[in-house]
C-alpha cells in the first residue's frame, strides 16, 4: 500500500513540474514532452533516475521521464552485451511495447472513432 | 498617440476577458490525476508481476495497456475533456504519450490512411522519439567508448 502513495506523490510532483512549466513559460506541450524524455535519458545515464524508479516504482516510470530513462537503460544494458550494437538496439528494443501499442492502438481508433466536432 | 492608447485598452480588455488562470488550482488538478494515473500504472505492474512475469515484463505490460486505456479514452473524447480539467496532469503520463499519437491519427483520417493517418500519426509524438532513441543512442556510444 505504501508503494502507492509513493508512486501517487513522485508522479503527481513529476506532473505538477510540467504543469509549472506549462503555466509560467513560453513552453508548449510538445517542447515539454520532448524535455522530459531527453531529461529521462540524461537522469538515467548519469544513474540518477534508477533510485527513483526503486522509490517510487510506476510513480517514476508511467510519467515521460521514466520513458527515457528506460531508453537509457536499455542502450546502457545492450551494450554490456553486444557492444556499440547495443547503442543502436538497446534503448528502441526496451520501449518496443510502448511504442507499436500506440501505433496500433491508434491505428485502430482511427479507423473505429471520428473526431467531434468542436462546440 | 491615438494608436498607443488603443493598444493599452486592448491589453486591458484581454487582460479583463482572459480566463483568469489560477496557478494553484491548476498545479493540484496536475498533481493528482497525474499522481492516479501513476497509481493505476503500478496496479497493473503489480498485477502482472503477481502472474508471474518479471519486473523488466510488467513494466511493459504496464506501458501497454496505459497506451490502450488512452489510445480508447482519445476516441471516445474523454481524454479531451481529462486534459482540459488536469492539464500536465494528463500530458506528461505515457498516456498523454499515447494521446498525442491517437489524437492527430483521428484527426487527419479524412486526408486518408496513408498520408492523413499514417503520415500525421506522430506529428506530436515523432519529436519525443526523435530526442529520446537519438539521445539514448549517443548515450550507449558514449558509455562504450570510456570502456563500458
Amino acid at each position: 500500500m505504501w508503494m502507492y502513495v509513493k508512486a501517487f506523490l513522485v508522479g503527481g510532483a513529476l506532473c505538477m513540474i510540467g504543469e509549472a512549466l506549462l503555466l509560467r513559460t513560453q513552453l508548449t506541450s510538445s517542447r515539454i514532452l520532448v524535455g522530459y524524455v531527453t531529461a529521462g535519458v540524461l537522469l538515467g545515464a548519469l544513474g540518477v533516475y534508477a533510485p527513483i524508479v526503486e522509490f517510487a516504482g510506476a510513480g517514476a516510470t508511467v510519467p515521460l521521464t521514466g520513458f527515457g530513462y528506460s531508453l537509457a537503460k536499455g542502450a546502457i544494458e545492450a551494450v554490456h552485451e553486444q557492444g556499440w550494437l547495443g547503442a543502436f538496439t538497446g534503448g528502441t528494443a526496451s520501449c518496443a511495447g510502448g511504442i507499436a501499442a500506440a501505433i496500433l492502438f491508434g491505428y485502430l481508433a482511427s479507423v473505429i472513432f471520428t473526431p467531434r466536432t468542436k462546440k | 498617440m491615438k494608436q498607443s492608447r488603443s493598444v493599452q485598452e486592448y491589453l486591458q480588455l484581454v487582460e479583463r476577458l482572459a480566463p483568469k488562470s489560477d496557478m494553484g488550482k491548476g498545479l493540484v488538478r496536475a498533481f493528482w490525476v497525474g499522481g492516479l494515473i501513476c497509481v493505476l500504472g503500478q496496479a497493473i505492474t503489480d498485477l502482472a508481476m503477481a502472474l508471474g512475469m518479471d519486473r523488466q515484463s510488467a513494466g511493459t505490460v504496464c506501458s501497454i495497456a496505459l497506451v490502450f486505456a488512452s489510445a480508447l479514452a482519445t476516441g471516445l473524447g474523454v481524454y479531451d475533456q481529462l486534459g482540459k480539467y488536469a492539464g500536465a496532469g494528463s500530458i506528461v503520463p505515457i498516456t498523454g504519450f499515447a494521446n498525442s499519437v491517437v489524437a492527430p491519427a483521428m484527426e487527419f483520417k479524412r486526408e486518408g490512411y496513408v498520408m492523413g493517418v499514417g503520415a500525421k500519426m506522430f506529428s506530436l509524438a515523432g519529436p519525443v522519439l526523435v530526442y529520446g532513441i537519438g539521445s539514448s543512442v549517443i548515450v550507449g556510444l558514449i558509455y562504450f567508448f570510456l570502456g563500458r
